[in-house]
Formats: structure tokens, C-alpha cells, sequence
């Protein structure tokens, strides 16, 4: 806390108070309609009178959501997740062994071939789409759960985060290591991996979040219902479906309750992360 | 010998980054070269997805294409309204929090959850609470006996609507970072500035605004990039472009032209131009903030 930046006036306090507060409910009440919407009955969700919390909790809503024929919740939520952790998995994969070499091995040009990966993250990724959604055609891998995969296991932006951190990992101890006969794998795995614990944390909850809210991507390589993923789900939910709110706030929900458990348990390294990274996009 | 020992390194290194290198080059680097051939192909087969000529008539075609017109200047709306409109309330907010009021852990965590969460969910959320008959909104609205407003429905209201969604998405991620750049400021220049008897709107002007320079130019840059992507935003909130397209963007324009009406060239034609003009706005306002910082 910067101690200089204080107010002291009780009544300014009390105004900063009120502002915030007035600050988070815009912030908050979307989350809370959402919730409270996907309890109420259909009579309750077009009633012209605000109802804040419906008389009793409709669960069913749920089970509908899960469970319905055209659009089941419950295949698209598995599909998220495999496609979510498979992505996590091997990005950090593909980073952690990308980053060490680009951090700790010495080889010619490597400096000139990382200002060349780092210049690729200017081109706005919606550009290669197009291409991309071709070579999956062509790799026959249409509509399957390696399409949604595949070309997120590697981030040049999460490798040069991770190549950041292991620079900070001072030369002596790796020579020291190498004297004692240690290889790079593993002190790699055994030195540098778990002194980047906290780093690799934050990359792998960016990774699973980004995954999990991936729309355009997903809906261009998918087509059948046993393939789709959650956002998906809730994009052809809503044109099926013109005024089930009610349901289409219990789809949302089950989107969006992970993310939030994910932010509450995480919090510190999400913002450690936005605010060291600039992590965003 | 020492030849020898570098290849080994080289190698080596090779054989760590392939993964990477492998799936960079795939999905990233080739498809950078071949969106933009793709985009100078006169005649395209959509079957088997191979082009022949070279010219610009897809570039032709688009900018005559009244709907991307409409995109283009849909999408610098979005981005005139919410970057600085978006920037003012996240710094306010940050501000606020950073004046060590009690309970401030609390409204930090209120005020980042937005950044996680799923913009389509989020917009459906959204698309109740605007919603004409029984959105909550216009219920609230009535309060002051103000009539209700078709805000997903009239074409006039689609892009303020898209704009104020726009904003609310937006401001997490802008609060941490400027909350990050105000604790960041050395508590001493403050205290300088109270010994001269300095007012609150003084230090803010001549110690707070000019601290958090770099940031602030940082933030532009990269809500400016953003914004001309916004893509999500719009399907979250309409499931389409909105009524009658009013609310339709530059990436929703290349996807639609890529995936419902089956023009590859066409749309890979829009992304570079896209790509350009996200290029140029990035330059000058890299190129104003030094020109200030040199100042």
C-alpha cells in the first residue's frame, strides 16, 4: 500500500467507500442475474416485476441443460475439459523445453531466431484462421478434439515469459552443475522446473482460462454435437432456444462457475501474472 | 574440436525446441505468409483449396464492399469510445483502491473477476439484462420513468449497447495493471510534494499522471489492439452481427466472409488490411508516447 496516497477525512473515506461499492455492483451484478437467473422458473424470468432471487431454487434447470438431446451440456463440459487440460499440458510442454533453450544453451543464432519468434506475435491471430482452418482440413483432423488442440501447444509469448524468469537463474549454479557431471535435462527438470514453479503456475492457468473461452476457433473446426466445446454449446443454445432464459443463464453458469472457483483459489497468481506479463490476448 | 562441440550444442538445442518450433512454424509462421498469398490469388477452388494468379482484386472487392464499410467504421467507433472511456474509469477505480481504504482486498477481487470470465457466457448474461420486455435494465430504467429502450433490437441503439459491454469487459485487466503502475510510484515524490503543501489534484496532475506515463501509453497500445480485434464481444451480445448487421466488426466481417459465404480470398484480403491498420495505430501511438517521453 502506498502510504502517501491515504486519505485521511472521514467523510472523503466514506465517499470512496460508497464509490467503490456503487463500482462493484456494476461490476458484480451480471454474475449474480446470471445465477439468480438460472433458478427461476420461465414465469419468474419474463415477469415484468424485478424478482431478485426466484421462490425456490429450480435445480432442474440444470439437469435440462446437462442432460438435453440437441444441445447436452454434459458432453460439451467433458469436451472443454479434455481440450482445456490437453492444451495446458502440452504448452507447457512445448515452452518449458523451448524456454531452456533459449535461456541456457548455447547456439548460433539464437538470438536472431528468437527477435524472429518475438515478431510474430504482432500479427493478430484472427489472420490465420483462414490457413490454419485448411491445414486441419488437409491433416483430416475436422471436426475432432486434436483441431481445438493442436495449434495452441505452443506460444511464443509464454516462452519468452518463462525464458525471462530462467535467465534470472544465476550462471554459476548451472556451470557448478555441469562441473558435477549433471546433464541438461535433468537439471533442467530438477533445478530450473521447480525453481519456476510459480511462473509455470501462472502460464498454465492463462493457458487452461484462454482455452476454456476459446470461441471463433472452436466453431469453425467442429460440426458435430459430440466435438463441441462449452462456448460453442452456448452460442447454438441461444439461437435454438429464443427466450429460455432461464436456461440459457444455467448454460452460462456452468461456463462461467469454474472460471470464478479458478480465480478465487488462484487469485494471487492471476493478477501477479496481468500485472508482471501484461498477460492479455 | 571446438566445431564439433557447437554443432552438439546446436543440435541439442534443436532438439528442445522442435516441439515448440514445430507447431510455431505450422500454425503460426506459415500461415502468416500463406493468408497473405492467399489474399492476391485472383481465382481460389474451394474444394480442394488451391488459388492460381496473382492481383488485387480481393482487395478491390472489399474496399467497394459497402458492408465492410460498415465494419470499419463500426469497429473505430468501438475503439474511439471504450479505450478511453474504459482507461478514465480503471484509473478512477485504481486510484480509489490504492487510497487505503478498509476492505480494498475485498473490492480488488470484485473488480478483477470480470477478467476471467467467458465472453460469450458473460454476454448472454448481458443480452438478459438489456433485453427490451423483461430485461432488468429497462425495469430499472422505468424507476425514473424512462421508457423502455430496445437496446439488442433497434440498429441505432446495437453499437452504444456493444460499446457499454465493450467497457465493462475491458476495465479488469486495465485496473490491475494501473493498480500495479500506482504502487510502483516511490512514496517519496509524494511526500515532497506535501511538504510544498500541495493539493490532491496537484499531486495527481504533476506526480500521478506523469509516473504512470509508459503505463498509460502501454495500456492504449494494447486496448487499441483489442478493440480492433473485438469479435466475441459482438456474438456474446447479439449471437450475429446484430439487427440488420449494425453492430458487425472487422473480424466478424472475415469470418463470415471465410466461413458462411465460402470467400477465402476475400477474407484473407480483410485480415491483412486488418493487420495493417492495427500496425499503423500501434506505430503512432508508440511513436506519440516516445515523442512525449522525449519531451
Amino acid at each position: 500500500m502506498n502510504d502517501s496516497m491515504k486519505i485521511e477525512n472521514r467523510w472523503a473515506r466514506a465517499f470512496v467507500i460508497l464509490l467503490l461499492t456503487l463500482g462493484a455492483i456494476a461490476m458484480l451484478f451480471p454474475f449474480f442475474w446470471m445465477i439468480s437467473g438460472s433458478f427461476k422458473t420461465i414465469r419468474e424470468i419474463t415477469s415484468p416485476d424485478i424478482i431478485w432471487w426466484p421462490e425456490e431454487m429450480q435445480w432442474d434447470n440444470y439437469t435440462t441443460v446437462l442432460t438435453m438431446k440437441t444441445n447436452p451440456f454434459g458432453i460439451y463440459f467433458k469436451n472443454s475439459i479434455i481440450v482445456a487440460v490437453a492444451n495446458t499440458v502440452f504448452t507447457l510442454l512445448t515452452t518449458i523445453l523451448g524456454a531452456f533453450a533459449f535461456s541456457r544453451l548455447e547456439f548460433k543464432g539464437r538470438d536472431k531466431l528468437f527477435s524472429i519468434l518475438l515478431a510474430t506475435m504482432m500479427v493478430p491471430s484472427q489472420m490465420y484462421i483462414v490457413t490454419n482452418f485448411i491445414t486441419i482440413t488437409r491433416m483430416n483432423l475436422y471436426d475432432s478434439l486434436w483441431a481445438q488442440i493442436l495449434p495452441y501447444t505452443a506460444s511464443v509469448f509464454y516462452i519468452y515469459l518463462l525464458r525471462q524468469f530462467f535467465n534470472q537463474i544465476p550462471d554459476q549454479i548451472y556451470l557448478a552443475a555441469k562441473v558435477d557431471g549433471c546433464s541438461d535435462w535433468k537439471y533442467l527438470w530438477k533445478m530450473m522446473v521447480p525453481n519456476a514453479k510459480s511462473s509455470l503456475v501462472t502460464i498454465g492457468l492463462f493457458n487452461f482460462i484462454a482455452s476454456w473461452n476459446a470461441y471463433l476457433w472452436p466453431l469453425m473446426v467442429t460440426g458435430r454435437i459430440e466435438k463441441r466445446v462449452l462456448s460453442i454449446g452456448l452460442k447454438y443454445f441461444a439461437s435454438d432456444s429464443g427466450t429460455d432464459y432461464h436456461l440459457m443463464m444455467a448454460g452460462a453458469t456452468i461456463v462461467v462457475l469454474p472460471l470464478i472457483v479458478i480465480y478465487l483459489v488462484f487469485q494471487k497468481y492471476i493478477i501477479q501474472g496481468i500485472a508482471r506479463g501484461g498477460l492479455k490476448g | 574440436m571446438v566445431g564439433q562441440n557447437q554443432r552438439k550444442t546446436f543440435l541439442k538445442a534443436m532438439l528442445y525446441m522442435l516441439p515448440a518450433l514445430v507447431i510455431i512454424a505450422l500454425f503460426v509462421v506459415w500461415p502468416m505468409f500463406h493468408t497473405l498469398r492467399m489474399s492476391f490469388y485472383e481465382d481460389f477452388n474451394i474444394f480442394n483449396k488451391t488459388g492460381e494468379g496473382f492481383g488485387l482484386s480481393s482487395y478491390i472487392w472489399v474496399l467497394q464492399d459497402p458492408t465492410f464499410h460498415k465494419a470499419l467504421l463500426n469497429t473505430f467507433i468501438y475503439a474511439i469510445v471504450t479505450v478511453p472511456v474504459s482507461i478514465m474509469i480503471a484509473l478512477a477505480i485504481a486510484i480509489l483502491l490504492n487510497s487505503g481504504i478498509r476492505g480494498s482486498k475485498f473490492f480488488q477481487t470484485a473488480y478483477f473477476l470480470p477478467y476471467v470470465t467467458n465472453a460469450i457466457a458473460i454476454g448472454l448474461a448481458f443480452r438478459f439484462i438489456f433485453h427490451s420486455e423483461f430485461g432488468v435494465f429497462n425495469k430499472f430504467l422505468a424507476i425514473f420513468g424512462i421508457d423502455a429502450i430496445n437496446w439488442l433490437t433497434d440498429p441505432d441503439w446495437a453499437m452504444p449497447t456493444l460499446c457499454i459491454f465493450g467497457v465493462w469487459s475491458a476495465l479488469a485487466f486495465k485496473i490491475v495493471i494501473f493498480l500495479a503502475g500506482l504502487q510502483g510510484i516511490d512514496p517519496q515524490l509524494y511526500q515532497a510534494a506535501r511538504i510544498d503543501e500541495a493539493g490532491k489534484w496537484k499531486m495527481f496532475t504533476s506526480i500521478t499522471l506523469p509516473q504512470l506515463g509508459p503505463i498509460m501509453a502501454y495500456q492504449f497500445v494494447i486496448a487499441t489492439i483489442n478493440a480492433f480485434k473485438a469479435y466475441n464481444e459482438v456474438v456474446g451480445l447479439f449471437g450475429d452481427d446484430g439487427p440488420l448487421h449494425s453492430a458487425i466488426t472487422m473480424v466478424y466481417y472475415m469470418y463470415d466472409k471465410f466461413y458462411n459465404a465460402n470467400k477465402y480470398t476475400i477474407a484473407a484480403a480483410s485480415g491483412v488490411i486488418m493487420f495493417l491498420i492495427i500496425m499503423v495505430f500501434t506505430f503512432i501511438q508508440l511513436g506519440m508516447s516516445n515523442r512525449k517521453a522525449d519531451q
